[in-house]
């Protein structure tokens, strides 16, 4: 076995040598509301081995029927990716024997794909944009799921037995190819990223998949090899599979950059093979050596028709298509007024949706975006969560301002009404209220305030007086600590001066 | 009172609908004769006397009360045991599936039940389906009842066996390359391939799917034509299944005639290598069509010499692919090797030990045929083959109505003669496997005897014309039932050992 | 076409997780050559131009609409399974112990 910690070299000595080349096969669970080719539920977490019919056992004598929905929805993403949809395509099999495949075939598309030829522009952190040409995007279905039993690790090395749940054979995937991606140079983890984060974007706006990584709705094979500076050949890649998460696919990629880098580097050569990547280690092992064990025998789906498309068809579909991110971002970018900072900014912090929700609801969109990127970020990342996942919500945020602009409260109490609301203890209005924030709006009891305060420091007052307008903050300062900070600011600053008979 | 078993299918059902004989006496008549002659012939794997029995006294109940019930309710039928049937072991013929029990019902069998037609129970055939002869069956051959030391056909020889043998006046077959036809042929039977995508193959067990078809298996055309219609018509299930209705095909059978039809005579499918008295039986049909009015034509189909080759192109890629999933993991057999073996070791033994020869021969064949390098070669070359068969027919249809020729080049021949030569056996399936490589339609008729055996006689009709084979089956097996003075089994032998 | 050697034979049967003995192979090696032998003017019968047919009857768009239909039971699921544990079917490790 190989070991986790395989010799690499730095990142930076990769980069000066070598230039990588990528390619992505990225699996989407699509999420109809049966199987591909069965009527069973297409459902997550249910009780093994019951969302399932003779047809994803693969019992005798059973034969598929294709889910006409799930060829919509690969329809739907293949024109999202700027494709090609082929005018007459088929299903083929795939002969390979796994127990997590009923039929010891799968059912998948191999010479003529539903989608094919596209391109998608990729906009990485700094606003650099990198396009991804996409070889191919055809459909297929899932396998069933392993769990390996008795050894140490639960891993498949060392198991004694293996447990199949076919829940999940036959739930519709579309597996989208890019063609090799060259010129990339030192920001190939990055794109790596960024690629996968938008197939995931794009999936989940169409409505065709949940894009749940953590539940492998969207899983990542990434390919990586490297040619020495200024050699036009490919060098040998390696298919790191299943790479499920957005920060594992920069990860991955980046190591077996490294990885690479350090095996030419020696004078040696990069076997093509499968790897595994592992989370814990944040690195990958040897899997299976490419062998003619991988002769698929594919040939054409016998007991199914082909898919046969039209321009009416693939129209009404097309009309279907929800905006693109790209367009949708641009859009709410010179609605909002943000600069290109700013919105970038807000990208990354993931509280685009968020933010345009808010400003929905009625909150300026300055405003909301100082929530957004202020308050709830910072809590966020103390709580090391998405500022989504927070828990603040769109009407919360509209009350909290409300309250503000009304001036019961000042943003300095809002943070507190916010800590009450989040502890549960109800909506700000009724933590104002319960915890006594309301800012001190009786003249009368300000009025008491400013006159110990002025009384406090006769020389300030005098000042003021004498036309000195910046030296009444003092006397504020004085006023918010008598009234524990429960007055509004401006108000008082504006009592002060008519006290005092200065104009303002 | 007369013996029920002897009745044909539309004469059992007029006398059960009158009410003369109950649907218990008719099952029970032909349970005991499967009793006493099935340890001669072994045709039925499975004999499911408490269902058949149970659904018969249903049939009697409604009946008595009055209710409307389909034509054949209470006609009891026999299922090839490549068909899955809930409640009832299905084998395949094969060591692999011992014991297994299918927890859903193919299609087909739905129907049965739906129109209340008892299911006496499972027949024999070649592991699989694969085989002329039903000597590759795991559980033993089945004899013809014509002569006990020969072959019924195959694959299907347990439902023509049954059938002509009287222990069950229907039986449902299936049809990859002559698997319904040939025994027919051989057994003195009626069989029919129906269109491709005629009848649904779900719940059929898959041997080459863009083959496969299921079909009646009878004693007399009006009887295959009433259990075509039951079991016919488009299922969901099945992807490859037609919409088109499955048409008036007893009434077809009823109004037999054929005057003005122009039959075309397969110039290819008859000669060199056709047994001479099966020759001379087809010399004799064809007169007695002309006498009757036919245009008797002569057609010429020069690209059904490649059939055979193709075929055991096709059907052993296809069969490779579906039979991967007997692997031990999900249902059948597993055989565990010494030691701690892995899943890979356990599939490789339990493959190895649950298929037989001739399976693991076909299964070889076609991965070599499907495997890198050979595609384009073999499967894809044989694909092209399809195609110009497909041309041929499309050109002979439009010269004729319908074509003809032997269903099989030679008559039943003995036990174990053609075991060790697997090329010879591919041999008798040379006329009947054209149909399947286009999906067109085909029967086989009893043609009379040569040297006391039968031959068969078959038409092979335009995709989606079934309605013409049961004309012009029927009328033939009416002019040469004229010259026989009654039906062909008439003449069979009592069944030796049989009291 | 090459000759079908008998490792050829080995190669196929192991592609088709098939288990054979010395005298198996050594059997199906013949068979399998004579077979291949009789059938290999196939791939030169049909040019260029002739399109292949992988369906009899020619249809297209066959589709059922996404909606549950009934499933098997736990139970009815595992019914035919050699071996089960858990609700799912048991099998032996998949790999080799290294
Ligand atoms: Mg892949
Ligand atoms: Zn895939």
């Amino acid at each position: 076995m190989s070991t986790a910690t395989a010799e690499i070299l730095s990142f930076d000595e990769a980069m000066e040598k070598f230039d990588p080349v990528l390619g992505f096969e990225v699996h989407v669970e699509l999420n109809t509301r049966t199987k591909m080719f069965s009527s069973a539920p297409n459902a997550f977490g249910d009780t093994p081995n019951t969302n399932v019919t003779p047809v994803d056992l693969g019992l005798p004598g059973v034969l598929p029927v294709i889910n006409r929905v799930a060829v919509e929805s690969s329809i739907k993403i293949g024109l999202a990716l700027g494709c090609k949809i082929a005018e007459k395509c088929h299903f083929a099999r795939k002969n390979y024997f796994y127990p997590d495949t009923p039929k010891n075939f799968q059912t998948s598309q191999y010479d003529e794909p539903i989608a094919y030829d596209g391109s998608i522009d990729i906009e990485l952190a700094d606003g650099t944009v990198f396009t991804i040409e996409i070889e191919r995007a055809h459909m297929e279905e899932d396998a069933g799921k392993l769990t390996h039993m008795g050894g140490a690790t639960g891993r498949i090395q060392g198991a004694e037995f293996s447990l199949v749940d076919y829940n999940r054979a036959g739930v519709p995937l579309v597996e989208i190819v890019t063609k090799p991606i060259v010129g990339v140079g030192a920001r190939a983890p990055e794109l790596a990223k960024a690629y996968v984060a938008a197939i995931r974007e794009i999936v989940k706006n169409l409505g065709v998949s949940d894009a749940k990584m953590e539940r492998g709705n969207v899983r990542c094979d990434a390919n990586v090899s490297l040619k020495p500076k200024g050699q036009e050949k490919f060098g040998t890649r390696t298919e790191t599979k299943n790479v499920n998460s957005l920060r594992a696919v920069e990860h991955a990629v980046r190591y077996e950059i490294q990885r690479h880098a350090a095996v030419l580097d020696a004078g040696g050569t990069i076997t093509q093979e499968t790897r595994h990547w592992h989370e814990d280690t944040r690195s990958t092992t040897a899997g299976r050596p490419k062998s003619d064990a991988d002769d698929y025998r594919y040939f054409p789906e016998p007991d199914l028709v082909p898919v046969v498309t039209d321009d009416a068809w693939i129209e009404k579909l097309r009309s279907e298509l929800p905006e693109p991110p790209a367009a949708r971002r641009k859009r709410l970018q010179a609605d909002w007024g943000y600069s290109d900072a700013e919105f970038r900014d807000v990208v990354n912090a993931g509280v685009m949706d968020a933010i345009e929700e808010t400003i929905a609801a009625g909150v300026k969109p300055a405003t909301a975006r100082k929530w957004w990127m202020g308050e709830i970020s910072r809590r966020a990342k103390i709580a090391d969560v998405e500022p989504a996942e927070l828990g603040v919500t769109p009407a919360l945020i509209v009350e909290l301002q409300g309250l503000i602009d009304a001036g019961k409260i000042n943003d300095k109490l809002s943070r507190e009404v916010l800590d009450g609301v989040l502890a549960g203890e109800g909506t700000p209005t009724e933590v104002v209220s319960q915890r006594g924030l309301e800012v001190v709006s009786d003249d009368g009891a300000l009025l008491e305030a400013i006159d110990g305060a002025l009384a406090a420091q006769p020389d300030v007052a005098e000042k003021i007086r004498g036309g000195k307008l910046q030296a009444v903050g003092a006397i504020v300062g004085g006023v918010m600590k008598a009234t524990r900070g429960q007055a509004d600011a401006g108000r008082v600053r504006q009592l002060i001066l008519e006290r005092l008979g200065v104009e303002g | 009172m007369t013996d029920l078993t002897r009745l044909s299918a539309a004469q059992l059902a007029e006398k059960l609908s009158s009410r003369q004989v109950s649907a218990m006496e008719a099952v029970q008549a032909h349970l005991d004769r499967i009793g006493e002659v099935d340890p001669a012939i072994n045709a039925f794997l499975h004999v499911n006397t408490d269902e058949a029995l149970r659904v018969a006294s249903e049939v009697d109940k409604e009946r008595s009360i009055g209710d409307a019930m389909h034509p054949l309710a209470g006609v009891p039928i026999a299922v090839k045991d490549l068909i899955v049937t809930k409640g009832q072991p299905t084998t395949a013929g094969s060591k692999i599936l011992e014991g297994w029990h299918s927890p859903y019902d193919a299609t087909v069998v739905r129907r049965l039940r739906d129109a209340k037609m008892p299911i006496l129970g499972k027949t024999n055939l070649d592991e699989f389906a694969m085989g002329s002869s039903t000597e590759h069956s795991a559980y033993g051959p089945t004899r013809n009842p014509w002569d006990l030391d020969r072959i019924p056909g195959g694959s299907g020889g347990g439902s023509a066996a049954a059938v002509a043998a009287f222990e069950a006046p229907l039986a449902l077959g299936t049809d990859t390359g002559g698997s319904i036809r040939q025994p027919g042929a051989v057994t003195g039977t009626v069989g029919v391939k129906p269109t491709y995508g005629g009848v649904s193959r779900y719940g059929a067990i898959a041997m080459a799917s863009s083959l496969d078809q299921i079909g009646p298996v009878t004693r007399t055309v009006l009887d295959a034509a009433l259990l075509h219609e039951v079991i016919g018509g488009h299922d969901p299930h099945d992807s490859t299944s037609l919409t088109d209705p499955v048409g008036a095909l007893a009434e077809a059978a009823r109004n037999a005639d054929v005057k003005g039809l122009r039959i075309g005579v397969i110039k290819e499918l008859q000669g060199e290598g056709y047994q001479d008295g099966v020759q001379a039986r087809f010399t004799e049909a064809l007169d007695l069509l002309r006498q009757a009015g036919a245009d008797v034509v002569e057609v010429s189909c020069p690209n059904f010499k490649y059939a055979l080759g193709a075929y055991y192109l096709i059907m052993p890629s296809e069969a490779s692919s579906n039979l991967a999933k007997y692997d031990g993991v999900r249902f059948g057999l597993r055989v565990v090797p010494d030691g701690a073996p892995t899943i890979e070791r356990v599939m490789g033994a339990t493959r190895a030990a649950g298929f037989g020869d001739e399976v693991k021969r076909r299964i070889i064949l076609g991965t070599y045929a499907l495997s890198a390098g050979y595609y384009d070669a073999y499967y894809g070359s044989a694909q092209k083959v399809r195609t110009l068969i497909q041309r041929d027919f499309d050109a002979a249809f439009t010269q004729a109505d319908v074509l003809i020729s032997p269903t099989a080049p030679t008559t039943a021949f003995k036990l174990g003669e053609k075991l060790d030569d697997p090329l010879a056996m591919y041999l008798n399936d040379v006329a009947t496997i054209p149909a399947n490589m286009a999906g067109v339609p085909g029967i086989s008729v009893p043609g009379g005897l040569a040297d006391g055996l039968p031959v068969g006689i078959q038409f092979l009709a335009p995709a989606r014309q079934d309605a013409r084979l049961y004309r012009a089956g029927a009328a033939l097996e009416a002019l040469l039932e004229d010259t026989w003075g009654g039906p062909l089994l008439a003449q069979a032998p009592e069944i030796a050992g049989v009291k | 076409m090459p000759e079908i050697t008998r490792e050829d034979v080995a190669h196929l049967a192991r592609l088709a997780h098939i288990d054979m003995t010395g005298e198996e192979l050594d059997r199906m090696t013949g068979e399998l050559s004579v077979i291949v032998d009789s059938i290999k003017t196939v791939s030169e019968v049909a040019g260029e131009d002739v399109p292949a047919t992988s369906h009899p009857i020619p249809l297209s768009n066959v589709y059922r609409d996404d909606v549950i239909g009934e499933t098997l039971t736990n139970e009815e699921a595992l019914s035919g399974a050699p071996d089960n544990a858990a609700g799912r079917f048991k099998v032996p490790a998949i790999l080799d112990e290294e």
